[in-house]
């Protein structure tokens, strides 16, 4: 039986892939923090037909700290939520997917953000769940360092937890404006969540009504929180059917690929593009990630055969301004018209684009009960 | 009033600054009428902040709340409540419109200054330099559920955090130096050596060690805003803020007495009398004629006062459930039951219950007001109802003579509460003179008169 159309995603974040991305990039280095140049990017990931884009983020500057680079790269970022608004809202058919982690941040707050992201962009709101591993990330942020990758998982699997039921919150029709009774809310629909983990707790209800997916979608690499909490895993894997075995192994409703791409432009090849960009600093990557450097042609075939055995792709161009142009010119028309991948629906929820249904909130009674099944899964 | 008597007059050429806030909760937002629309639908959003920027406002402004009302041991049910997390609807809205104001309502007790001053910085960078920040405290450990900070904070301590705070914000929007970028793609590094800064703050309430991650905005940094009306919070704003909320803006003597009493803080703080904006809260309800205002303004206060959401008001004044009683009948009877303040609702001073509800009492039996009534008539007086010429005539005298800097308008519609008032009182206060014509700026700080930012 045929796999769905593949789905595909694309990470905006800054000027590329490769921490020297700025060196080739169609703009001037400071153009980089403007909102001009925001749009634009959105812009050519929408009309290029991607379902999704995600940005990476981190309260340190980018390339500090563990991260690739000689130091020489850009040390600036505006906040992935902040920028995912503005993304949103420039947008009409675009998923969008900050990077954000509750390693440190309050649960409350990030619920808040991610369920007002899912309202403005009417439904298109992803959420890829970040870990911030660096101590010097406790230092920026004011507060003890996490450390260990048992405490870090225990973090991230317990903001998730909160952020999840801070959705669940507000059942849908919890806003009544019954007149007759005088009543806007109807408070039976409204649910303390009295979550209580290892180190700290949460009340409830959210301040926020539920959100249009009534769950965001939620993306996260394997192993980093339970299973049954994640929507989509992004998995590794140096070949397609090392992907695969991930994503089978992930548990996830869906597994995307991680994929790093460097194609071939009109007057360069990737190979050429890479070794220029590598004078300045080396293009690291995991011994388990895919990696593709070519013309259009391969990445069609890459990307019609990895559709065997993965859901999705997140594609991690090398440059945006020469990737991203290839890629709505040669790449994506390609994979439409060979029925390898498929575009949003105008006037669709993320959910819907992806094949997820709407969850219910778990505090009705047929949510609760599908939410056991979910966590059993 | 005419610009022939111009010497009498201490400011003649004062021009009123209008704000717009969208409240989202309590009483004064009417919901049940059929032209009410979505709280939360960022169309509702959308359409409030595109008539303001139509009428050449300064700024849109979202408040803020941490945990959802109480009362009688459940959520308050009554009025209207849920609304978005202000930086990201904000964020939103900088892509949607051109010129006006985007003003967050933000907590210093549950954020942190290197994680909120970095948000609030892509705010301002991403609308271009119109990001406004409206610093609010908490002190009460009933929102601190809420949060894995906890916390407490006592009422002194609270602002303590607030100043720290904000000086650990201003330190990371002033971090990166002028051109810290490099102008071209061949410099050796992409930030020139030495333009950014660290910022390592140790003080009371933080210790905090950061790079910041974003340079100045076209307006340098957000616009500070400040509400508190204590004493504390005054001195508070006439230290730290660009613009001042305030509630005194219904009645002349009263908005001149607040004025001068936070320019005399100003003075002390060592600031200029014009560093600082003061923008009272209002309500503004417009008729072609002051009878037909008069009564708008009465169909306004009885939606808004149901008989249910007169009886709550009452209920926590009496302390006491009074959910049974005839809101039109006569008031309770009964003596009110003072009990320790729990935090949930508001920072109402119980010393003065017994008072208020004498006062009540008496003011009911003399105009044979029932319950509902005294609720309305005695409940904060919310702002101004006349027809467009004669609210342009009081706001012009209120601008010229100091009382006020502008209003901050509070629609009891959304969202279409803001049209009468762009499309009939804004021409007349252009006519009058005391009302920009065009934007001339492109920032908050410049739409509101203030120097550059420190």
């Amino acid at each position: 039986m045929p796999r769905p159309a593949l789905h595909l995603a694309v990470e905006i974040d800054g000027d590329g892939a490769h921490p020297a991305a700025w060196r080739r990039a169609a703009h001037s280095p400071g153009e980089l923090l403007t909102p001009r140049r925001l749009a634009r990017v959105a812009a050519v990931a929408e009309n290029a037909g991607f379902t999704l884009v995600t940005l990476e983020d981190s309260i340190l500057p980018p390339g500090a700290g563990n991260g690739p680079g000689d130091g020489s790269g850009p040390v600036g970022r505006i906040g992935a939520v902040e920028r995912a608004a503005f993304v949103a809202a420039s947008t009409s058919v675009l998923g969008v997917a900050p990077v954000v982690a509750t390693t440190y941040a309050e649960p409350f707050h990030v619920s808040s953000q991610l369920a007002s992201l899912d309202h403005v962009s009417a439904g298109r709101a992803g959420w890829v769940v970040g870990v911030e591993e660096d101590p010097a990330a406790a230092r920026a942020w004011g507060r003890p360092a996490v450390e260990g990758a048992d405490a870090l998982a225990r973090e991230a699997r317990d903001g998730l937890r909160v952020v999840r039921d801070l959705w669940d919150s507000w059942e849908d029709d919890a806003v009544i404006r019954s007149v007759a009774t005088s009543r806007y809310l109807d408070r039976s629909r409204l649910h303390s969540i009295d979550f209580t983990g290892e180190t700290y707790s949460v009340k409830g209800p959210s301040i926020v009504p539920r959100p249009p997916q009534g769950r965001p979608v939620v993306l996260a690499r394997p192993g980093l929180v339970p299973a049954g909490l994640a929507d989509v895993a992004l998995v590794g894997g140096a070949t397609p059917a090392e992907a695969g075995g991930a994503a089978g192994a992930a548990g996830a409703p869906l597994a995307f690929a991680e994929l790093e791409v460097a194609l071939d432009t009109a007057g360069e090849t990737a190979r050429e593009r890479i070794a220029h960009l590598e004078r300045y600093a080396p293009w690291e990557s995991g011994p388990d990630r895919l990696r593709y450097a070519g013309p259009a042609a391969g990445l069609v075939d890459l990307l019609a055969e990895l559709g065997g055995h993965v859901d999705g792709v997140r594609l991690r161009p090398l440059v945006l301004d020469e990737d991203l142009a290839v890629l709505s010119r040669l790449v994506l028309p390609e994979l439409f018209a060979r029925r390898i991948a498929a575009r949003p629906l105008p006037g669709t929820t993320l959910r819907a684009s992806l094949g997820l249904p709407r969850p219910l909130s778990r505090f009705t009674t047929d949510g609760a009960a599908a939410l056991v099944r979910e966590e059993t899964r | 009033m005419t610009r022939a008597d111009a010497h009498d007059v201490p400011r003649p050429d004062a021009r009123l600054h209008f704000g717009v806030f969208f409240q989202g909760v309590n009483h004064w937002t009417i919901w049940s009428d059929p032209s009410s629309g979505s709280q939360i639908d960022p169309a509702s959003f959308l359409r409030v902040a595109r008539t303001a920027e139509r009428g050449l406002f300064d700024a849109f402004f979202l408040g803020d709340g941490l945990r959802l009302r109480e009362s009688e041991g459940g959520i308050h049910e009554l009025d209207v409540a849920g609304r978005p997390d202000s930086i990201t609807q904000l964020s939103a809205l900088a892509a949607a419109t051109e010129r006006i104001g985007l003003v967050s309502t933000s907590n210093t007790t549950f954020n942190e200054p290197g994680d909120l001053a970095r948000r609030l910085a892509g705010l301002d960078l991403l609308s271009g330099g119109r990001a406004g920040w409206n610093v609010v405290t908490t002190h009460n450990a009933w929102t601190g559920e809420n949060f894995r900070r906890g916390g407490f904070l006592d009422h002194a301590d609270r602002y303590r955090r607030a100043e720290e705070f904000l000086s650990v914000a201003r330190a990371v929007w002033n971090g990166w130096a002028e051109g810290a970028v490099a102008g071209s793609a061949e410099a050796r590094s992409w930030s020139v050596p030495g333009a950014v800064g660290r910022v390592r703050s140790r003080t009371d309430h933080f210790d905090v060690d950061l790079a910041p991650t974003l340079p100045r905005s076209a307006q340098g940094h957000p616009v500070i805003f400040q509400a508190g009306d204590s004493g504390e919070g005054r001195d508070f704003a006439a230290r730290n803020a660009d613009v001042i909320f305030s509630a005194h803006g219904t009645d002349f003597g009263d908005a001149l007495a607040f004025a001068e009493d936070v320019r005399g803080r100003l003075r002390a703080a060592g600031r200029r009398e014009d560093a600082l904006r003061i923008l009272p809260g209002t309500e503004i309800v417009i008729g072609a004629t002051e009878k037909e205002a008069e009564e708008k303004a009465r169909w306004v206060r009885l939606e808004q006062v149901t008989p249910a959401v007169a009886l709550g008001i009452a209920s926590r004044l009496w302390g006491f459930d009074l959910s049974g009683r005839d809101a039109d009948g006569p008031l309770p009877a009964e003596d009110p039951v003072v009990a320790a303040y729990d935090g949930k609702f508001g920072t109402r001073q119980l010393g003065e219950t017994l008072d208020t509800v004498a006062e009540w009492r008496a003011k009911a039996d003399a105009h044979g007001w029932s319950l509902r009534e005294t609720v309305i008539e005695l409940g904060p007086q919310r702002g101004h109802v006349g027809t467009p010429a004669g609210l342009a005539e009081k706001f012009a005298r209120f601008a010229r003579y100091g009382a006020v800097d502008g209003f901050n308008v509070s629609p009891y519609l959304v969202p279409d509460g803001l049209d009468d008032i762009v499309e009939l009182l804004v021409p007349e206060l252009q006519e009058r003179g005391v009302y920009r014509t065009a934007y001339t700026g492109t920032t908050l700080r410049e739409h509101l008169g203030l120097g550059p930012a420190v």
